[in-house]
C-alpha cells in the first residue's frame, strides 16, 4: 500500500458550507475507491505568496490515505482539475520517511522548540514547585542558592529554621567568594517567604537594601 | 585608560577563522523536509525567493536536492513566491 498526499488550495470567496463541501466530496471520491484516509488536514484560509486567479488568500486542505494501487490518482487529479472551486492542488508519494514525518508531526514530536518548552513548563510543575526559588531573596544569588541546594536547604521554611551560624558556616564550606555575604537577614526573609508573604517580604527587601545602600554612602 | 581587563586582543581574534559549515539535515537527522513548512524553507531561499546555493547554505548533495524539490512544491502551492523582492 503506498501513502499519498494530496493538498489543494480552494476558493476563498465561497460560502463556508460549500467550502467544506468540496473537501468533503475528495474525501468521499477516495474512500468509495478503497483508499484508507490517514489523515486530514485542514489547514485553513492562509495567505497566498502571489495572487491566483486575483484571489490573495485561500482554503488549505491536505489529505493524507493510502491506496492499494495508483489507478485512483489520475482519476483525482483529473476531478481536481476540472472543478472550478479547486484554486490548486498538489498530489505528492510519501516515501517511508514523508510516512513517519507526519505521523511525528501528529503526534507533537516534531516543532521541537514548543514541545520542549511544554515539556519544561510540565517538569516545572512536578519538580521546580517543591523546590522553592531562594534567590528571589535578598543577598542569594544563583550559586549561593545551589550552595544552599546542595547543604539540603532547599525551601523556605529549612532556610527560616537554621541560624545565623549555621548558615555561615555552610556558605564558608563553600569556599572564599561566599565570605563577603552577610546572611543576617536572610531566615527573616525565609520565614516571610515560607508563609506566603511576599508584600511584607518585598518591604522587607527594600529596608536591608535602603540599608546597605547607606552604609555603602 | 590604563588598564582595561576586558581588552584581551587588538582585533577581533574569530576573524579568519571560518566555522566549518555543515549539514543540518545530517547532523540532526532529518529525514523528510516538508514542503507544508514555508517557515522552515525559507532559510534556504534569498531575499529574493531564490534558492541559495549548496556553498552557502553548507547542505549535502542528498538534502539539498530534497529542499530544492519541497521549495518548489512549496511555491506552486503560493507558501513561497516565485519572484519577490524584500522577503524575510
Amino acid at each position: 500500500m503506498k501513502q499519498y498526499e494530496v493538498t489543494f488550495i480552494i476558493d476563498p470567496v465561497l460560502p463556508s458550507d460549500e467550502i467544506n463541501a468540496a473537501a468533503k466530496a475528495y474525501l468521499d471520491l477516495l474512500t468509495n475507491e478503497q483508499c484508507e484516509i490517514v489523515h486530514v488536514d485542514e489547514m485553513g484560509l492562509r495567505q497566498l505568496a502571489y495572487p491566483i486567479n486575483k484571489r490573495n488568500s485561500g482554503v488549505y486542505q491536505s489529505i493524507e490515505f493510502k491506496t492499494p494501487s495508483g489507478e485512483v490518482i489520475p482519476m483525482l487529479e483529473l476531478s481536481l482539475r476540472r472543478d472550478e472551486r479547486i484554486m490548486r492542488f498538489l498530489t505528492v508519494k510519501l516515501d517511508r520517511y514523508g510516512v513517519q514525518y507526519n505521523e511525528d508531526k501528529r503526534n507533537g514530536k516534531i516543532g521541537k522548540k514548543k514541545t520542549k518548552d511544554e515539556e519544561k513548563a510540565k517538569q516545572g510543575q512536578k519538580s521546580y514547585v517543591p523546590q522553592d526559588d531562594l534567590t528571589i531573596l535578598e543577598g542569594v544569588d544563583k550559586k549561593t542558592a545551589k550552595l544552599l541546594k546542595t547543604a539540603g536547604v532547599t525551601s523556605y521554611g529549612e532556610l527560616a529554621e537554621k541560624s545565623i551560624d549555621d548558615v555561615r558556616e555552610i556558605l564558608s564550606k563553600g569556599g572564599s567568594t561566599y565570605e563577603g555575604i552577610n546572611p543576617e537577614s536572610w531566615s527573616q526573609q525565609a520565614a516571610l517567604a515560607a508563609e506566603g508573604d511576599w508584600s511584607g517580604l518585598n518591604r522587607l527587601k527594600d529596608n536591608i537594601l535602603g540599608n546597605t545602600s547607606s552604609e555603602e554612602e | 585608560m590604563a588598564s582595561r581587563e576586558d581588552i584581551k586582543f587588538l582585533s577581533n581574534p574569530n576573524i579568519g577563522k571560518s566555522q566549518k559549515k555543515y549539514c543540518r539535515f545530517r547532523k540532526y537527522g532529518i529525514r523528510h523536509i516538508d514542503y507544508k513548512e514555508p517557515d522552515f524553507l525559507l532559510q534556504f531561499v534569498n531575499q529574493q525567493g531564490k534558492l541559495l546555493p549548496r556553498r552557502i547554505t553548507g547542505n549535502s548533495l542528498k538534502y539539498q536536492k530534497k529542499v530544492a524539490i519541497a521549495v518548489k512544491r512549496a511555491r506552486h502551492l503560493a507558501m513561497l513566491p516565485y519572484v519577490t523582492d524584500l522577503l524575510k
